[in-house]
């Protein structure tokens, strides 16, 4: 199951300068988990400490924000196009 | 009542109209119906003419504010046109950080304020202006920082105007849509709404820019606004510039509003919403914020040629 990840110009040193990866996961949770396999370190810089999405990340699946929709837990399936945004300001 | 004691007070009470063309399903026994809230019938043109007024208005209730002041904003341009106009007409100067990669129409219109205009880079976007505006503050403290994205009064003007509003003109409203920027329209509007009508979907359309706008050197500087609380909302769709225009230019195709680019965003996520409840067979109103005309976007090319030209040009541009 490849799920195509868009990465961030400020996450691309994890991805040797790719702007979209493969992924794998039924959950937000997993296919972070795969991805942190193929690019090590990437995980600590969406994921805090204490196990939720950084503050200043914005993760979308289908371009719908993900922490309205079960956040890490929120289910995957083949085909599906996850976005991962820096939080910006807006007005 | 339609006349008033100066352009100021012309503020609000804007047209809710139908989309009898766009809408899912406009007539029978489940209708799902989408209502352009038409917020570009303001005094400049744009829904912040609440939030700057508003603003203005608070900041001289409690003293900040004062004969021949000097007002500072970090905008992206249509909190900077209210306010310059606001600003003249209660004699303050003013002053906006905008970020260098916005349409040449809203530098334009500043400038005809009287407004002076300090740029901050293109890289960064808005997140560049509102720290160099910070910055700004510090150096001039006798400056007043009205800061939409922390300024009460901004969420105020919508919890006590686009709310009310809205919910007079449709009372069976079961969805609002609206664009995340400061965040001020969807948490006032939002939290009116939600008190009154309990199971009311509040809906976020942002912006997707091209790379540029997210070139910050680190994630902790990323920005989330003040005044964001995400329990008043129900969704928030990212929208892509080249879904943002596909939907401006049906606007203007099929219901003749000709609205900026950032409405054909907020539409795009209308219609997400409004096709899923019409799939189920359920009925919805639909009442989304239309932010502004389009005339401020003819120079970037989002009117003319083909879709994916206009999106290629929009890159790296501002648009909402």
């Amino acid at each position: 199951m490849a799920i195509e990840v868009k990465i961030p110009t400020i996450l691309r040193s994890y991805t040797g300068g790719a702007k979209a990866v493969d992924g794998t996961g039924d959950t937000l949770s997993a296919l972070i988990d795969n991805l942190d396999g193929s690019h090590p370190g990437i995980k600590g810089r969406l994921i805090t400490d204490d196990g939720g999405l950084h503050r200043f990340v914005n993760v979308y699946v289908n371009d719908e924000d993900v922490r309205f929709t079960g956040s890490l837990d929120t289910a995957l399936k083949d085909g599906d196009a996850v976005t991962i945004l820096p939080a910006v300001a807006g007005g | 009542m339609t006349r008033y004691d100066s352009l100021v007070d012309a503020t609000g009470d804007t047209p809710l109209v139908g989309l009898p063309n766009l809408s899912p399903r406009w007539e029978g026994e489940n209708p799902v119906r989408l209502w352009a809230k038409l917020e570009d019938r303001n005094p400049t043109g744009s829904i912040k003419d609440r939030a700057a007024l508003a603003m203005v208005r608070a900041a001289e209730a409690d003293g900040r504010l004062t004969p021949g002041c000097t007002i500072l904003e970090p905008t992206s341009g249509n909190t900077g046109i209210s306010l310059a106009m606001v600003a003249k007409l209660h004699g303050y100067g003013l002053v906006c950080v905008m970020p260098e990669n916005t349409s040449i129409e809203r530098r334009q219109l500043l400038e005809m304020f009287g407004a002076r205009i300090i740029s901050s880079p293109a890289a960064g976007g808005s997140n560049q202006a509102v720290a160099t505006a910070k910055q700004l503050a510090e150096q001039y403290p006798d400056w007043v920082m009205l800061y939409q994205y922390g300024n009460p009064a901004n969420a105020q003007a919508h919890y006590e105007g686009t709310g009310p509003e809205i919910l007079h003109d449709l009372p069976t409203i079961t969805h609002f849509v609206a664009g995340l920027g400061t965040t001020g329209t969807l948490m006032g509007a939002g939290r009116y709404l939600r008190e009154k009508v309990p199971d009311v979907s509040v809906i976020a359309a942002e912006p997707r820019y091209g790379d540029l706008v997210y070139g910050l050197r680190n994630i902790d500087e990323g920005f989330v606004p003040e005044l964001y609380d995400d329990s008043v909302l129900t969704s928030r769709f990212s929208v892509t510039s080249y879904d943002a225009l596909r939907r401006t230019r049906d606007l203007i195709e099929h219901e003749g509003i000709f609205a900026g680019i950032s409405t054909g965003a907020i539409l795009h996520a209308a219609l997400s919403v409004a096709e899923r409840v019409a799939d189920s067979g359920e009925r919805a109103d639909v009442a989304f914020v239309v932010a502004d005309g389009g005339w401020k976007y003819l120079s970037t090319g989002a009117y003319s040629g083909s879709l994916q030209q206009a999106a290629e040009q929009l890159e790296g541009q501002l648009w909402a």
